[in-house]
């Protein structure tokens, strides 16, 4: 590692004030940082000093999200094959995946393309420092979209998350909403024939519907895929969202290492378990069903948008399960609700945390006025 | 004196953008340019009139039955815009409905009355309304091109993205549902009110 450092040493003076290239020191800065340890760093004073940064944290997530995304680039090419031909034999495990990620790898792609091309250039004129949100981003938007999205309504949702649910408000750690939810809320309202319905999962000219859409379009259940199938992944839907094994492989490795609250997940699915008893539909169904589990793991858990206080991680995710499953319920207009339920929770995640530090303060001058 | 009352309106201290009035119907009436058209003019001719009117009259109104005789006046121009609407143009009155009637709401009628047309001469207060109510239609007129252009494919119904270029016809192209939606107007408002503040505050 040490041949990089040197490159880097070498090249410095040019990014640094006065340099050549100095407009570029943003950019330079980046690059440098994801390489290296920071070469500015504090020498003293008491500041709580920790191996995660952001970059650190945000690597996790991405990690916690790649066994999604390569069951989902399988799974693309299994509903592809199965859509042509459902009594064909499979030609085995490599050509599926070949195909899936054949599929997959331009979402990607684009995802990250226009995302951090938009990152580093307003980075550029503000003069700040890119910021490392981006990544995780970028790897969630092509989960949570079908696989036969044009790419240039993803390049477009894409550049709309980011400039107006990231950049205006500040960038990262400032936006209100999941940028990621906002990407697909994006695509779901200006192209909803290519989002939701039975329409969407048109793998070279052949449609299928996911079971939510489905179950909304009146299907009884005893036709769904099984219980299992839905379990394992094995299911058209979404590419990241559709195996719960992978889902909840992520969701070890977030709560292993700490990144997401596993208070707003056991609360998510607590709120999600309560309404869905009050619908016909099995409650086991509606957990593996769709987005939730996805979104419960990976979306609701977003530190920078849900409360920061522990009470109302609490209220936050038992919120959010319930008001996904009384969408999925009592909409008839969204088979789907986990990304309306999370934007709209996200909007209220400031109050709830207003809320819950108010009641507290409240608490304890009642306790001092008791006491005395 | 009178060119800087009729410029101000229009660019430094527009009423939607810099003042913040006239907001809702801006966001009602912009799904398609015709209305927003018809909406620009009706309102301009409101309160151009309206404040001239009032203006003719402010050395007779006592003061604190102003409101009341402001609403009358306002109320008398707004019915006969409506009327004139509803005989000429039936089909963009059907497509208003409700927000010429809610013209007598405007923030910016009573707000120019209030603000200019009681202190000022009939011509000034008539320049002054006039221009506000351009003011108004500039900023309509600008957000209903963006959302018909990229809702709907057309420019006051006629088609100007090429129809072999949409996905029904073997093209890649598709029309953004979400322009027509009154979220995507807020957010082109907020857009302009960015580029309006930004070029004000440089100015200071």
């Amino acid at each position: 590692m040490k041949w990089i450092e040197n490159i880097i040493e070498k090249i410095k003076p040019a990014f640094s004030k006065g340099g050549r290239l100095a407009f570029l020191h943003s950019t330079f800065n980046a690059f440098e940082t994801f390489l290296m340890v920071p070469g500015t760093v504090t020498g003293k004073g008491s500041h709580i000093r920790d191996c995660n940064d952001l970059k650190r944290v945000m690597i996790v997530v991405v990690i916690a999200l790649i066994p999604c995304l390569l069951f989902g680039m399988y799974n693309t090419g299994l509903q592809h094959y199965l859509a042509m031909d459902p009594r064909a034999e499979l030609p085995g495990f490599f050509p599926v995946f070949w195909y899936g990620f054949l599929k997959v790898l331009p979402l990607v792609i684009v995802s990250y393309v226009v995302g951090l091309g938009i990152e580093f250039t307003i980075a550029q004129i503000r003069g700040h420092e890119v910021n490392e949100g981006y990544l995780v981003t970028g790897m969630l938007i092509p989960l949570i979209v079908p696989v036969t999205i044009p790419l240039w309504m993803l390049a477009l949702a894409v550049a709309f998350a980011v400039l107006i649910g990231k950049e205006i408000f500040g960038g990262t750690g400032m936006n209100i909403w999941n940028p990621a939810l906002l990407a697909r809320a994006f695509l779901f309202f200006s192209y909803p024939a290519y989002m939701t319905g039975g329409k969407v999962w048109v793998v070279d000219g052949t449609s299928g519907a996911t079971p939510l859409a489905a179950l909304a379009e009146g299907t009884p259940l005893q036709e769904l895929p099984s219980w299992t199938d839905m379990f394992l992944g094995f299911i058209p839907g979404s590419v990241g969202e559709t195996s719960l094994v992978c889902i909840l492989l992520g969701a070890a490795i977030l709560l292993y290492t700490g990144v997401a609250s596993w208070k707003i997940m056991i609360s998510c699915v607590a709120g999600a378990v309560l309404i869905a008893l009050t619908g016909d539909i099995p409650v086991h169904y509606h957990l593996v069903m769709g987005g939730f589990a996805f979104g419960c793991v990976f979306m609701a858990t977003d530190p920078v948008t849900s409360p920061q206080t522990e009470t109302g991680k609490w209220i936050f995710g038992f919120l959010t399960g319930a008001l996904t499953i009384t969408i999925r319920l009592y909409n008839p207009g969204y088979p789907e609700g986990m990304m309306l339920a999370i934007l709209l929770m996200n909007t209220f995640s400031p109050l709830i945390d207003h809320v819950v530090v108010s009641v507290n303060v409240k608490r304890r001058i009642k306790r001092i006025a008791r006491h005395g | 004196m009178n060119k800087r009352i009729f410029l101000d309106p229009l660019f430094k201290n527009n009423p939607i953008p810099v003042l913040a009035l006239g907001i809702c119907s801006a966001l009602a009436v912009t799904v398609k340019l015709e209305p927003a058209m018809v909406m620009a003019l009706s309102v301009t001719l409101v309160t151009g009139f309206s404040s001239m009117i009032l203006s003719l009259l402010r050395n007779t109104i006592p003061n604190r039955i102003r409101i009341i005789v402001q609403l009358v006046v306002v109320a008398a121009l707004v019915i006969l815009v409506d009327q004139i609407l509803k005989a000429f143009a039936w089909e963009i009155s059907k497509q208003l409905s409700v927000f010429v009637g809610l013209i007598i709401t405007n923030c910016i009628i009573m707000g120019r009355i209030e603000a200019f047309a009681l202190y000022n001469k009939p011509f000034p207060s008539l320049v002054d309304g006039l221009a506000n109510g351009l003011g108004y239609g500039i900023i309509l007129i600008a957000v209903s091109i963006v959302r018909e252009l990229l809702g709907s494919g057309t420019l006051i119904g006629y088609q100007v993205i090429p129809q072999q270029w949409y996905v029904a016809n073997g093209g890649f192209y598709e029309n953004n549902g979400l322009f027509i939606l009154p979220p995507m107007a807020l957010i082109i408002l907020g857009l302009i009110v960015w580029v309006f503040n930004a070029k004000n505050a440089k100015r200071v």
